[in-house]
């Protein structure tokens, strides 16, 4: 049991890791954010990926991206003057603060619930079980079972 | 025309409205015994009639609008404004669902199909079909009120009729479009129908499972529609949109999505009711929730509640949605509560590692996955009623909470079918399990050895999980099929391939699940590649080129055309890889004269290892080159094929078992045996 938790807390650790490491290359870091916000013309398109014809808005907001960059702001600081200049929406999905928390955890948070619910139903079912015959040692028993489970599809 | 579908509107209400009172009495008087001037029976069958008499009142209204749309009537507002005279004929036909007034009358048309199917096979079981018919003659009368009052698709225009229309949307302006929105529509109605049985078996208190049976099939199709018409739409969108992608997760795509999950998740738990007896109220739960969401999906592509790149997306009708959506909630709520007594499951939960409760635990991934879905389309307005202020929810939200969520769901596809019903034994796991778990290992390692570095980002490593996980549901499904054909094999010599077809037409359903399976794992196989699309863009001159991949690209020549419905530009370009020129592409930029707006043609060359995107990105206005964007989007026409297999799979699975006396006769094998092995494990 103490192995187990062990395992599982190294693999936490690795898990951690794995989630929190990127790199820091500005050309992955400007696709990134460019990927992280939406263009602000009102076509609903995620900044780098707007392809409209003339747009008005995208090419102004990726030169302050990549202006930003290259004063070597941070993701957060870049993201926090984007949101300052041109409001929430143009962060493709809400950052970690106050109520926009809850856009993020309630979904983990009611999926965790659910399988701990789930389980916490089947153990009550199981233990509300009555307790079932011990097999028979009739010979030929394991040929009928199987025959009517067979009949009766369970 | 328009008077004449004014009129086939008006005579369907009545015909409906007809339809659910008398069928109310009708049902009403049968279950209390009391008698009036005319028969419970026969006023029940003139109700019918009433039900059937309204689908052809609304197909000549459909007719009259099509017909207005060929004629280039423009005294029709909607025609007016969805069509030109230099319309193609297709796209004329498709103006029919292309605007609100036209798309809830085709809502309306396809559910009075729906009902004139569900009336002419009323023989099934007459009781349980004219309650179901005098369910769905009340959403029939909610769409017919809609489209008689709401959005009336027949209003005239004021004053001077104009010579031409003013065209229709130029996205629309594809041939999947004429398939699209009529395949997601059979989709969202058609659950229409197995909710119709559902509540009717509820209020009748029907006894037996026999009515998941009656509606099994309606559920599948359904299913196959939605799942069609939503791969549909990622199609249009990927060859229309020109982004390189193929899912937005716009609200109006994740409101096609909803019903489909809890769908999905109603198709895994009846299985349950059927062989256990369990889960009665949750299915009941489910097929009403489906429904709903149907509702809800057809209000959020009609209300403009949500911001969506959906144009047609804004008017005033959402009012009557959340009246109905309030009054079917209640009606559910109210049948429930007064009937829930007839609900008891016959069984309960025996163990934790059971077939049983891989279902269950099936179905809350899919209602976490639906529930995030829905939390994510509706945030904003919670955001906006909470803080004040509107917030954006997109893809960078969906990818780090929905699809954990997804990759659960694919580890649950591979583990759900190994498991015995009632209670697996650790031998049994030991056996079943230790192929895919080692398949799983293998592909990670080798993928790793290959170049996927899961911790240089989560695209990474989502990919690393879903083709791991991926080669662990096919080692699972693929050895369910290899054993099972493997005892017929044995029995009469036929060889595996022979064996594995008569296996699977001996347990339809169950093998046809299993190559639906196989297609859901070959569709996350292609949607995990997108973690490594690359792009770029270049202005290319004549006899330029560019790379990408182990491609070139050169520019042969870039020019304009017109005719009578829009003006385009394109580039032609001569693709290379290595020295050999293997095909020529042709992205192009229109410009739409009926709607004065432009649309992309994207032109794509597509292999099995990925597809070269190219879009004709305009002119630069310094230089008067073409701009190209280029992308090399991985594994993309694997989800094509994915669908395709669950096509087949769903189709396999609608067909009926071949008899065993019949299987008895072609094979010599002793009835049952291969199934027998099989049902150690469950029959489903």
């Amino acid at each position: 049991m103490r192995k187990l938790f062990r395992f599982s807390q190294v693999g936490l650790v690795v898990l951690l890791v794995v989630f929190t490491m990127g790199s820091a290359d500005t050309a992955v870091r400007y696709n990134d954010l460019g990927h992280k916000m939406m263009c602000v013309c009102g076509c609903g398109q995620i900044l780098i990926e707007c392809n409209h014809l003339g747009c008005p808005d995208s090419d102004r907001e990726l030169a302050e991206l990549r202006t930003a960059l290259s004063q070597g702001k941070g993701d957060t600081e870049i993201l926090e003057a984007f949101q300052s200049k041109y409001g929430p929406t143009v962060l493709a999905a809400p950052m970690l603060t106050k109520f926009n928390l809850a856009a993020w955890f309630v979904p983990p948070v009611v999926l965790l619930l659910g399988i701990v619910g789930t389980i916490a139903l089947v153990r009550k079912w199981k233990l509300r079980t009555v307790p079932m015959p011990a097999a028979s040692q009739v010979h030929g028993f394991d040929r009928i079972r199987d025959q009517i489970r067979k009949e009766t599809e369970i | 025309m328009p008077a004449f579908g004014s009129f086939a509107l008006l005579l369907a209400l009545a015909l409906s409205g007809y339809n659910l009172f008398a069928g109310a009495i009708a049902l009403r008087q049968l279950a209390t015994g009391a008698r009036g001037h005319v028969s419970p029976e026969r006023l029940a069958e003139t109700a019918r009639r009433a039900g059937i008499g309204s689908f052809f009142a609304v197909t000549c209204a459909a007719f009259a609008l099509v017909w207005a749309a060929f004629t280039n009537d423009f005294s029709v507002s909607y025609i007016l404004h969805h069509s030109n005279r230099a319309l193609p004929g297709p796209y004329k036909f498709a103006a029919l669902w292309s605007g609100q007034e036209g798309s809830l009358l085709l809502w309306a048309w396809l559910l009075a199909a729906y009902g004139f199917v569900l009336r002419i096979r009323h023989k099934v079981d007459v009781k349980l079909t004219a309650y179901a018919s005098t369910i769905l003659a009340g959403i029939q009368i909610f769409f017919l009120l809609l489209v008689n009052f709401a959005a009336p698709p027949f209003a005239l225009v004021a004053g001077t009729v104009p010579q031409d229309g003013f065209g229709l949307n130029p996205l629309l302006q594809y041939p999947e479009m004429v398939i699209h929105p009529p395949m997601l529509y059979l989709g969202y109605v058609g659950f229409s129908v197995p909710f119709a049985f559902a509540l009717g078996a509820l209020m009748m208190r029907y006894p037996g499972e026999k009515w998941i049976h009656i509606t099994r099939r309606w559920t599948m199709v359904t299913w196959l529609f939605l799942t069609c018409g939503i791969f549909l739409g990622a199609h249009w969108a990927y060859s229309v949109l020109g982004w390189g992608g193929y899912w937005g997760w716009d609200p109006v795509e994740n409101a096609s999505l909803m019903p489909w999950l809890t769908g999905t998740a109603f198709l895994h738990s009846v299985m349950m009711q059927e062989k256990r007896g369990m889960m009665k109220s949750w299915n009941m739960w489910l097929i009403f929730s489906t429904f709903a969401l149907s509702i809800l999906g057809t209000l959020l592509t009609r209300s403009g509640l949500v911001s969506s790149v959906h144009a047609f997306a804004e008017s005033p009708i959402g009012t009557w949605f959340w009246a109905f959506l309030v009054i079917v909630l209640a009606v559910c709520l109210f049948t429930f509560i007064l009937q829930r007594d007839h609900l008891k499951s016959e069984h309960k939960l025996e163990s934790l590692v059971s077939r049983e409760s891989s279902f269950l635990f099936n179905n809350l991934v899919l209602l976490a996955a639906c529930f995030t879905v829905l939390w994510g389309t509706l945030f904003p307005v919670i955001s906006e009623y909470v803080q004040g202020n509107k917030v954006t929810v997109g893809a960078p939200f969906y990818n780090r909470v929905a699809i954990p969520i997804g990759l659960f769901l694919l580890l649950l596809t591979g583990i759900g079918p190994i498991l015995a019903w009632r209670s697996t034994s650790f031998k049994s796991i030991r056996k079943n399990f230790i192929l895919p778990v080692v398949s799983f290992l293998v592909t990670a390692v080798v993928l790793i050895a290959c170049g996927v570095r899961p911790w240089q980002g989560q695209g990474a490593l989502y990919s690393l999980m879903a083709w791991s996980l991926g080669a662990m549901v096919v080692t699972a499904v693929g050895s369910e099929f290899l054993r099972g054909a493997g005892v017929i094999s044995r029995h009469t010599g036929q060889n595996l391939f022979a064996s594995i077809v008569q296996l699977t037409r001996r347990n339809t359903r169950r093998y046809g699940g299993y190559i639906v399976h196989f297609g859901v794992v070959v569709i996350f196989i292609g949607l995990a590649g997108s973690a490594f699309n690359q792009s770029q863009e270049q202005e290319l001159s004549f006899k330029q080129s560019m790379r990408m991949g182990p491609y070139r690209l050169e520019c042969q020549s870039y020019s304009q055309d017109t005719n009578a419905n829009y003006d385009t530009e394109f580039a032609l370009l001569d693709v290379y890889r290595g020295d050999k020129k293997i095909t020529q592409l042709a992205p192009e930029k229109r410009f739409y004269q009926a709607s004065q707006t432009t649309s992309t043609i994207v032109a794509n060359h597509s292999t099995l290892a990925w597809d070269l995107y190219v879009v004709y990105a305009g002119k630069d206005p310094d230089s008067g080159q073409p701009i190209i964007k280029v992308f090399l989007n991985p594994l993309v026409a694997w989800i094509w094929i994915g669908v395709i297999i669950v096509i087949l799979g769903t189709f396999v699975a609608l067909t009926p078992n071949m008899t065993a006396a019949f299987a008895a006769s072609r094979s010599r094998v002793p009835v049952g045996e291969a199934p027998a092995m099989a049902m150690s494990k469950g029959g489903d």
